[in-house]
């Protein structure tokens, strides 16, 4: 092997690192939330008793969940175009990734609303408490205690899986790297760069979701139980 | 001007999701057998293999199969090899699959209950016989239901190999929708394909999970 290795080409393009960096950690953040908000009201609509809103809440998680998330960025971006409507490359990303994290929350979120106990919820309507208020604090803050693991690993992997927008050119920190690597021609290099650039991000995100574990769900600090 | 969807572009989409079944039947066998290992380092009294298995496994599962896959592929070519693409994208599934796959089995291997090694130690097995013959064989049916569903993952995230070039079913519904810019109904296809090919698995899975309930649930009240 004669190849010698040379970070310095790589490094010197930093800022442009860093800004695919925040470009990667806003649309995480922005998927988040809104495939969170998507989710939960979908796993309501599962559990719901009319069978036409049970069965399309179905049949969207099925969909997506059997599906690669390529494709869907595919159909997304491209698809949208083909009817006129042009959107641009980040928009797009952002949309394909809302729905496709909004149907790995409805699973999760399913399991945590099923493991409230009936009781609970015939306790808290004996006590008078409004629909929104059952659901709000008696069905989803439990439930969400209860699944926050697997709904925070859930959202490291999808801070993995933004990764796959750079096929549609949306900015952010691989399509950065594919850019430093054909300029500089230091692939290896770029591509060890970036994957050090995921790393810190998943680190980051996994202390930020801890922290956040514990001033949301108090009552798990109390019983001591490990978040 | 649209040429039309015609049978020839179905063919080369089929042949597509044929090469992603065999890059998944590729991922899952040295996937399976890397993850193995992993997942034994994972529970092993020896203590620099666990904390090996343990990084190697952060650095892996904190990383993006895609970078992975560019990794490999440049990585290869600077080694000197020059391999066609389904050997780089194989080699990264492998990787890939196994931090996944070694995690799953570690905890099904941890998931046989406490007292059943307990009690092949006092029969005076020893490691090796203790793990094949009372552990392992019970964490396998724990085991075989994350398993299948984690399969899907695997036929889903094959579709990231279309990036070092190699020409599965993603690729080819690029390929096709290159040619007759037809996005909606290619793309469509191509999901419509991936769906066929993971349904079953989901399906089938939760089966199994269902089965295992059922056969706990027996025998906890036969207790």
């Amino acid at each position: 092997m004669t190849y010698k290795f040379d970070f310095t080409a790589v490094l010197a393009q930093w800022p442009l690192f860093l800004q695919g960096a925040g470009l990667t950690l806003k649309l995480s953040v922005a998927a988040t939330l809104v495939g969170l908000v998507i989710g939960t009201l979908c796993a309501i609509g599962r559990g719901s008793h009319n069978p036409i809103m049970t069965r399309a809440c179905a049949v969207y998680v099925e969909a997506i969940r059997n599906t690669p998330l390529l494709v869907q960025i595919f159909l997304v971006y491209f698809g949208l175009a083909s009817v006129g409507l042009k959107v641009p490359a980040f928009v797009a990303a952002v949309l394909a990734m809302v729905i496709n994290i909004g149907a790995y929350t409805a699973e999760i979120m399913r399991a945590g609303i099923e493991s409230i106990h009936k009781s609970q919820i015939e306790a808290a309507e004996c006590l008078a408490l409004s629909r929104p208020q059952i659901y709000l604090h008696v069905i989803l803050r439990p439930a969400m205690e209860r699944v926050y693991p697997a709904l925070t690993s859930q959202f490291v992997l999808l801070m993995l899986a933004t990764s796959i927008t750079s096929q549609i050119s949306a900015e952010e920190l691989t399509a950065i790297a594919n850019r430093v690597q054909s300029d500089t021609f230091r692939s290896f290099e770029t591509y060890v760069v970036v994957a050090m650039f995921y790393l810190f991000l998943s680190l980051l995100m996994r202390g930020a979701f801890w922290a956040a574990g514990l001033v949301l769900f108090p009552r798990r600090r109390k019983l001591g139980t490990p978040l | 001007m649209s040429f039309g969807f015609n049978s020839n572009h179905l063919m080369f989409l089929l042949q597509g999701a044929g090469w992603t079944l065999v890059l998944s039947l590729m991922a899952f066998v040295g996937g399976g057998l890397v993850g193995f290992l992993v997942a034994l380092c994972r529970v092993s009294p020896n203590r620099t293999l666990r904390y090996f298995s343990i990084a190697y496994v952060q650095l892996i599962q904190g990383t993006p199969l895609l970078i992975l896959m560019f990794l490999t592929y440049f990585g290869l070519s600077i080694l000197g090899l020059t391999l066609p693409a389904i050997v780089a994208a194989g080699l990264s599934m492998t990787v890939y699959v196994s931090a996944y796959i070694g995690e799953i089995w570690r905890g099904c291997i941890q998931a046989v209950p406490r007292t059943q090694w307990e009690a092949a130690e006092c029969l005076a097995l020893s490691r090796v016989q203790r793990m094949r013959l009372v552990v392992l064989p019970q964490a396998l049916r724990i085991a075989t239901p994350p398993t299948v569903g984690f399969m899907v993952q695997i036929v889903k995230n094959t579709s990231l190999a279309s990036v070092v070039g190699f020409v599965e079913l993603a690729r080819a519904g690029q390929v096709v929708n290159n040619s007759i810019f037809e996005p909606l109904i290619v793309y469509m296809l191509t999901a419509g394909l991936y769906f066929l090919l993971c349904f079953p698995l989901s399906w089938w899975s939760r089966q199994l999970e269902h089965r295992l309930l059922v056969t706990q649930r027996i025998e906890v009240s036969a207790i």
